[in-house]
C-alpha cells in the first residue's frame, strides 16, 4: 500500500500518534543472528584503542593550533586551520556519539570526560542528545519518532548544503544553547527527556555560554577573530566531513520500516575517514548491534555481512546512490531506495513494512 | 507468597554472563559474576524493556544491548542515563547444581 500522507516530522504531532497507535514505535527491530560467544567477545571494552585514537585526535588539534597561531596572518596558517576545523568541527561528531553510548572506552569517567568536549565542540547539548539519541535508536527514522533525521522528505536540499558549513545546524544550536541557558526546555525535548534531567539540560547550556561569551570577549579585547577561530567557528569551517559521511548513514532509504539493513548504509571508506568518523561508515552494523565498541565493528561487519546488503564502495559510491534519491524525493517524497539483500540473508519481515510505498 | 523457583543449571550460565528466564508472564535475568556468584534482576531494562540477557556483563553491570543502559545487577541501581528506574533483585540459592530464585 503506498503511502500517501505529507511526512510530519514534528515529534507532537500525528504521524507520531500514528507511529504509536501502529506499532511502529519501540517495535522490535530486525537483528542477524550471532553466537552468544562471538558477540560477548565482540562487545568486549577495551580503553586502548580509544585513548590511542583520543591521543592523537586531541594531540594533532593542539598542533595544528599551534601552527595555526604561529603564522596567524598568513596565508600559511590556512592548512593549519583546514586540519584543525575538521577534527573539531567533524571528528568531535563521532566521538561524541560512541561516547555516548559508551562503548568507545572501557573506564567510565573517559567516556564522560570526551563526551563532554566532543559535545561542547559539535554544539550538541550533552544531556539533550544523550535522550534525543536514544530515541533515534529506538525509532529510527521512524516519522514523528526519531528526533535526528537529518534529510526529511521532500529533502531541503538547500539546508544540506548550508549544513556543509554548520550555518544553519551551528545557529540553532547557539540559540538552542541560548533558550536553554535562559532555562527554557521546549515542549519537543521534554518528549524524550526525562523531567530529572531538564536542570542539567539549563546548568550546561549556562556554562557553554558564559565560554563562548568569555571567548567573544578575548576576541574583542584582542581586535582579532584568533580566538574564535580556535573556539566555536570550527563547527562551521570543519563541519563538512561530518555532513559528508553523516548524510550517507540514512539518507535516501526508507523511512518507518523496522529493519535497519532497509533505513541504513554502510559505506567502505578511506582510513582517514574511517579514523575521523570511528568506524560509524559500518551504520547497518552500529544500528543493529549497539553494544559493540567502534574499533570491533569492522569484525562484526566480517561476521555478519551474508545478512546485509551490498556495503557502498566509497563515499563518492554512495554519494552516486544517494544524491539521485534525494533528487527524485523532491517530485515524490514515498521514494526510496529499497536494499537488495544477499541470496543468504534473512529476508525483510514484509508484515512489518506493509506501510512503506517501494520502487 | 514468594515460592522458589529453579531458574537454571548452574553450568547454564557462563562466567561473568547473564542468562534470560521466563516464568510466570514476567521475565528474570541471571548472572554470574566473576567471582562465581550468582544473582537475578528483572529481564527487562526499565528504560524500554529490552531483554537484558543479550546484553554484557562488565564487573557488577549490566549493560542493555539496545541503549547502553547500565545497572548493577547486585543491588539493581541504575548507573545512569538514559536508565532511571532501578531493577528488581531477587534471592537467589544454588542446590544440588541448580539456580533458584525467589519470586
Amino acid at each position: 500500500m503506498a503511502q500517501t500522507a505529507k511526512r510530519d516530522y514534528n515529534l507532537l504531532g500525528p504521524s507520531s500518534e500514528a507511529a504509536i497507535a501502529s506499532g511502529l514505535a519501540a517495535a522490535e527491530w530486525y537483528h542477524t543472528e550471532v553466537d552468544r560467544k562471538q558477540m560477548k567477545a565482540l562487545m568486549q571494552r577495551s580503553d586502548g584503542p580509544a585513548i590511542r585514537d583520543t591521543v592523537i585526535w586531541l594531540g594533532s588539534m593542539l598542533v595544528l593550533a599551534a601552527g595555526g597561531i604561529y603564522f596567524w596572518g598568513s596565508w600559511w596558517a590556512v592548512p593549519f586551520f583546514l586540519g584543525y576545523g575538521v577534527l573539531y568541527g567533524s571528528a568531535s561528531d563521532s566521538r561524541w556519539h560512541e561516547c555516548g553510548h559508551g562503548t568507545a572506552f572501557k573506564t567510565r569517567w573517559m567516556n564522560n570526560v570526551v563526551y563532554q568536549i566532543a559535545c561542547f565542540m559539535i554544539m550538541r547539548n550533552p544531556v539533550t542528545w544523550r535522550w534525543s539519541h536514544a530515541r533515534h535508536h529506538t525509532d529510527t527514522v521512524i516519522v514523528g519518532r526519531d528526533p535526528e533525521i537529518a534529510v526529511m522528505r521532500p529533502p531541503d536540499l538547500f539546508r544540506v548544503i548550508l549544513n556543509f558549513f554548520g550555518i544553519l545546524d551551528a545557529g540553532c544550536a547557539m540559540l538552542d544553547m541560548v533558550r536553554n541557558a535562559a532555562g527554557v526546555v521546549t515542549p519537543e525535548e521534554k518528549s524524550f527527556i526525562p523531567e530529572m534531567e531538564h536542570a542539567k539540560v539549563i546548568r550546561v547550556a549556562r556554562i557553554w555560554l558564559a565560554i563562548y561569551l568569555a571567548t567573544l570577549a578575548l576576541s574583542l579585547w584582542m581586535g582579532s577573530i584568533l580566538p574564535l577561530m580556535l573556539i566555536g567557528l570550527p563547527r562551521l569551517y570543519g563541519a563538512w566531513h561530518h555532513v559528508l559521511t553523516g548524510l550517507l548513514q540514512h539518507g535516501g532509504l526508507a523511512d518507518n520500516v523496522t529493519d535497519h539493513r532497509l533505513n541504513s548504509r554502510s559505506v567502505l571508506m578511506n582510513p582517514v575517514s574511517r579514523f575521523i568518523y570511528w568506524n560509524m561508515n559500518y551504520h547497518v552494523e552500529h544500528h543493529m548491534f549497539p553494544m559493540i565498541p567502534y574499533h570491533a565493528l569492522p569484525q562484526l561487519h566480517e561476521l555478519i555481512k551474508h545478512d546485509l546488503p551490498t556495503p557502498n564502495k566509497s563515499i563518492i559510491d554512495g554519494y552516486r546512490e544517494m544524491v539521485p534519491a534525494f533528487l527524485r524525493q523532491l517530485r515524490n517524497e514515498d521514494y526510496f531506495l529499497k536494499r537488495e539483500l544477499p541470496a543468504t540473508a534473512k529476508p525483510y519481515r514484509e508484515e512489518l513494512h506493509s506501510g512503506v510505498a517501494a520502487e | 507468597m514468594a515460592q522458589w523457583i529453579e531458574a537454571c543449571g548452574a553450568g547454564d550460565v557462563d562466567e561473568e554472563d547473564v542468562i534470560r528466564f521466563d516464568h510466570g508472564g514476567r521475565v528474570y535475568a541471571i548472572y554470574r559474576s566473576p567471582e562465581d556468584r550468582y544473582f537475578a534482576t528483572d529481564g527487562l531494562c526499565t528504560h524500554e524493556q529490552i531483554s537484558l540477557a543479550d546484553g554484557l556483563v562488565m564487573d557488577d553491570i549490566i549493560e542493555c544491548p539496545k541503549h547502553n543502559g547500565r545497572f548493577n545487577y547486585q543491588t539493581g541501581e541504575a548507573k545512569g542515563a538514559p536508565v532511571c528506574v532501578n531493577l528488581r533483585t531477587y534471592p537467589v540459592k544454588v542446590e544440588d547444581g541448580a539456580v533458584f530464585i525467589e519470586v
